[in-house]
């Protein structure tokens, strides 16, 4: 075992072990908690920072263990898991920050952040697998870990969202398993390879292949969100902010959607998955989910399913991306992999900070709210307009490429889709900094707590502001070295070399 | 020192182990719990014995007092059998620790030599060599079984335990009718001269039919199911363990090796009839299971629904087939004797197990629940279990085979587990006012039923080297013909 073959296994390690010893702590033991939780995030983005400056130095990380007879367990570094690792680790830090200071004083900690650690690992496990079968185990045992996510508050409004959590995910992925294996069963192999490893297969195959890749886009779709699996997402929101950043940003939407890159570029190809004539109906299916979460968003008065909405809307941009088939249009849905989980975090970390501060979950209660709470308006109207897509924030960025790719690609009709839905977009959050701002506060909030000089805790702000100004930089220093849009050139010259 | 571990019959001593300790026990009642558990480890040990021989020496025969086939009683152990005296040992290893504790002295004073009894009969079971030798296991089998059941107190086990006995000699009737036929025919008993001797005839059609019947019965095979839940969900915890877990595997394991090996009946239509009952048995069982309202009920459900995907290999017939439902097998067994313990804890810890009352569970037992999910996990199929591998070669036969509709049944199937097991979690998760009286639950219990539950997870990460254990004498045919 040396260097090379452990860092891949460490960076999941080093959210698993902490995680499973949280289980095991007691409630009163905060320090302790605390410092694992605190440790192991840091731990791991370390970590994950030598690894992407080995990848980028071509070093070739890979870890493999004998799993089934012909199929090991893989655990891979390329420059595509590191876009998606990167972006988890980055946030779990984060969202890690931010669930300490919201969970203060609330029953069954040990349980909640057990799991917390356990979901990351899941989802840097997906985000390394270096083949479909590896994808899969860690996509069930993502949906195993954020179930008690979910039911966390042991409502019964949160059992029922569970459920409904639980039978969108499970059958999605009994589907994608059915998949998987049929898959084998015909390629005899599941390596994930650039360019994919389907060309070569007789055309007898052809029209199995077009039923296994509707078989995987559905069982992906139901995490990605994509209509008509997105049901389960909106309902979801019982659960405590945290939860939902981590749903929205660092885990499991990411993971649908990711899934789906992997599956059109390293699987089938982008080149024969268009010559199988898949990936037009995808562009559809994405660019419909676009205008229909766009347009359920525009009627929620709460706020997170607003917010749940648009991201419903928001994610389909990364698979839209990938189905135009074009190189620069697969920049901009990559990128946006990276843009959307950091706005949609931003705002789900002030949606968390109105409901915890003073007890705001409608719209129509935020009128001046923007006065008592300045930092945190502040950094809510920055991801708000990310999610519009003004200059010169991130999420102009990857509409501008989705754009230009469109036309490159010869799909003009993706334009009035983006003009659309950027169009809606600001339909449903410009109304929102409007109250936010310029409308007079009321008399009293609905559940005030005081935080002395302060707006609120500090835990909960500082992620906020950090994650926000991240949207800012993202957009304004794209073009820098190693930012993520240089990240996904990088990618997609992989993807795309003759 | 290796030669001389090499060298002991190990064969012999996993039957002579258990039947001495169940005599022990029943000499010795006063430490019967000590003596049971040393017996346990001791029996366990012999196990690991006889892989090591198996690895080392391959296939054994063994003719006891070296008298020799035909005339004499021969032993026999290869993969399959390694396979199954394994599960034995597991479980039963695991269900002798949890035992010490739940059962009270009056109790546990016939609890053990009867449970050593079982096991003996189920080690003899899987190591024989001829149909006549595994008929008189078989017997002995479901008496300990049926003497088990009635140490359960109140009319609905004695009932349950009535109903079983005579199943369980119904069942034996049917096999030994057919035995019977088969001696007529070839003057055999032995399965591997049998094997030799076989030919087509109204007679062995006859027999087959009888023995199967008979078989599948005791498997429970829906719709031969009908005893089943109510014998499991009555019984003490620590039975139903034994009982789902082992029990109902010891008949499937004779119909298997007897299609294996006697009546290379693989591409025919009975395989399909086979195949047929196990799917329906699957999704009826998943259906019924989700309808329960008590938790025990809800678990032998869950196990006729398992049983199910056993018999989805016959239609199949292919190597990978047959593995698949063997590990399917060794992972169900050890997964749900874990759920009926935590089942068995649960119901101590509340007093009842009407699953719609279980809030508190996830606070209070959180080993317990832990135990109870993970052996969940293998149930369902979901990775990493071992259940996900069974379930993978599975559908990895059937699609190769092209028989897809399998495929289809094993995924409803995993998403009927997905769905009942999911609603007792569910309810386990919620926050209630209420306040009931609360049992204590011995630490013993609830590590006995978690070690249980790690070890169905684990087995979803050695499936390389048990595949290749299971291999050992070729008793699924070669790697790629039937």
């Amino acid at each position: 075992m040396n260097w090379e073959t452990a860092l891949p296994l460490l960076i999941v390690l080093s959210s698993l072990i902490p995680g499973l010893i949280i289980f095991f702590l007691a409630e009163k033991q905060v320090v302790a908690r605390i410092t694992l939780n605190m440790a192991a995030a840091l731990i791991k983005l370390a970590l994950v920072g030598v690894m992407l400056w080995g990848v980028f130095h071509g070093h070739h990380y890979e870890i493999r263990l004998p799993f089934l007879p012909g199929l090991d367990l893989v655990l891979r570094a390329d420059p595509l898991s590191m876009l998606f690792v990167t972006l988890s680790a980055s946030l779990w830090l984060a969202t890690t920050v931010y669930a300490i200071g919201y969970l203060e004083d609330s029953p069954n900690r040990s349980r909640f952040f057990g799991f917390f650690s356990l979901c990351v690992t899941a989802t840097v496990g997906l985000a390394l697998a270096g083949n479909l079968l590896t994808f899969v185990l860690f996509y069930e045992l993502l949906t195993l870990t954020t179930y008690p996510l979910v039911v966390h508050r042991g409502t019964e409004v949160a059992r029922l969202a569970g459920r409904k959590y639980l039978i969108y995910t499970v059958g999605g992925g009994a589907l994608l398993l059915l998949a998987t294996v049929w898959l084998y069963t015909l390629a005899g192999t599941l390596e994930f390879t650039a360019r994919g490893f389907l060309s070569g297969l007789d055309a007898v195959h052809y029209p199995a292949l077009i039923i296994i890749f509707v078989l995987l886009i559905a069982g992906l779709g139901v995490k990605a969100a994509l209509i008509p699996f997105h049901g389960w997402l909106p309902q979801a929101m019982v659960a405590p902010a945290p939860v939902s950043a981590l749903l929205h940003a660092v885990a499991v939407v990411k993971a649908g959607a990711f899934g789906i890159v992997r599956v059109v570029y390293d699987v089938f190809g982008i080149e024969f998955a268009a010559s199988l004539g898949v990936t037009l109906p995808l562009a559809i299916l994405a660019s419909a989910t676009i205008i229909y979460g766009s347009l359920r968003a525009l009627f929620q008065d709460d706020l997170k399913r607003r917010l749940a909405f648009s991201t419903v809307s928001q994610v389909s941009y990364i698979v839209l991306g990938v189905a135009v088939a074009g190189p620069i249009a697969t920049i901009g849905g990559l990128v946006h992999l990276v843009h959307q989980g950091v706005q949609k975090i931003t705002l789900f970390f002030c949606a968390g900070i109105l409901a915890e501060t003073l007890g705001i979950h409608k719209i129509s209660e935020m009128n001046g709210v923007g006065r008592r709470m300045p930092w945190t308006m502040a950094a809510f109207t920055i991801g708000a307009f990310g999610m519009i897509g003004a200059p010169p924030l991130a999420g102009f960025i990857s509409k501008w490429y989705l754009g230009l790719g469109a036309l490159d690609a010869g799909q003009n009709w993706v334009i009035f889709i983006l003009a659309a839905s950027s169009l809606l977009n600001a339909a449903y959050f410009l109304p929102i900094l409007y109250r936010a701002w310029f409308k007079a506060p009321p008399a009293s909030w609905p559940d005030e707590r005081s935080f002395g000089k302060r707006e609120t805790a500090w835990a909960l702000l500082a992620p906020a502001v950090i994650t926000a100004a991240l949207t800012l930089g993202l957009g304004l220093l794209a073009s820098m070295p190693y930012s993520p849009l240089e990240w996904v050139r990088f990618i997609t010259e992989q993807e795309y070399a003759p | 020192m290796t030669g001389d571990i090499v060298g002991i019959p190990w064969i012999v001593v996993l039957i002579v182990l258990p039947l001495t300790g169940g005599m022990a026990c029943f000499l010795f009642p006063t430490i019967s719990k000590s003596l049971g558990l040393i017996f346990a480890l001791a029996i366990f040990t012999a196990v690991v014995g006889l892989g090591w021989q198996l690895v080392e020496q391959g296939a054994q025969r063994y003719a006891i007092g070296g008298w020799g086939a035909s005339l004499g009683i021969d032993l026999y152990a290869d993969g399959l059998s390694l396979l199954m005296l394994v599960t034995a040992a597991l479980v039963g290893l695991g269900v002798s620790v949890y035992s010490g504790a739940y059962f009270s002295r009056e109790k546990a004073k016939h609890f053990w030599p009867l449970w050593l009894l079982l096991w003996a009969a189920l080690n003899a079971l899987f190591l024989s060599a001829d149909i006549f030798n595994l008929y008189v296991t078989l017997e002995l089998l479901g008496l300990a079984a049926v003497a088990l059941i009635a140490l359960a107190d109140g009319a609905d086990a004695l009932n349950s335990a009535m109903r079983y006995l005579l199943v369980s000699l119904l069942g034996s009737l049917f096999y030994l009718l057919g035995v019977a036929l088969l001696y007529h025919s070839f003057g055999s008993l032995d399965i591997a001269i049998l094997a030799q001797r076989m030919e087509p005839t109204p007679a062995v059609w006859s027999a087959v039919g009888l023995m199967s019947a008979g078989l599948l019965l005791k498997t429970a095979l829906f719709p031969m199911h009908f005893w089943l839940p109510a014998a499991h969900a009555c019984a003490p915890a620590p039975v139903s363990a034994l009982l789902s877990a082992l029990v109902v595997k010891a008949s499937f394991y004779i119909l298997l090796r007897l299609w294996l090996e006697v009546f290379a009946l693989t591409d025919t239509s009975l395989g399909q009839l086979l195949g047929l009952l196990g799917a329906t048995a699957v999704l009826w069982g998943g259906i019924q299971a989700l309808r329960q309202t008590r938790l025990k009920l809800l678990i032998a459900y869950s196990t006729v629904a398992q049983l199910g995907y056993l018999f989805l290999a016959f239609p199949l017939g292919t190597n990978i087939a047959w593995k698949g439902a063997c590990y399917m097998l060794l992972s169900h067994a050890i997964a749900k004797a874990a759920m009926f313990m935590a089942a068995g804890n649960i119901l101590r810890f509340c007093g009842h197990d009407r699953i719609a009352d279980l809030d508190r569970i996830a606070q209070r037992l959180p080993l317990t629940l832990t135990a109870f999910a993970l052996a969940g996990v293998s149930i369902m199929g979901l990775p990493p279990s071992g259940g996900f591998i069974g379930k993978w070669l599975l559908l990895e036969a059937s699609m190769s085979a092209g028989q897809w509709w399998w495929a289809v049944i094993l995924i409803l199937g995993g998403l009927l587990a997905a769905a009942y097991f999911f609603r007792v979690i569910g309810y386990a998760f919620t926050r209630a006012g209420l306040t009931h009286e609360v049992g204590v639950v011995p630490a013993r219990m609830e590590w006995a039923a978690l070690v249980l539950a790690l070890a169905a997870i684990l087995l979803g990460f050695i499936s390389p080297a048990a595949l290749e254990l299971m291999g050992i004498g070729t008793p699924f045919g070669g790697e790629r013909a039937g």
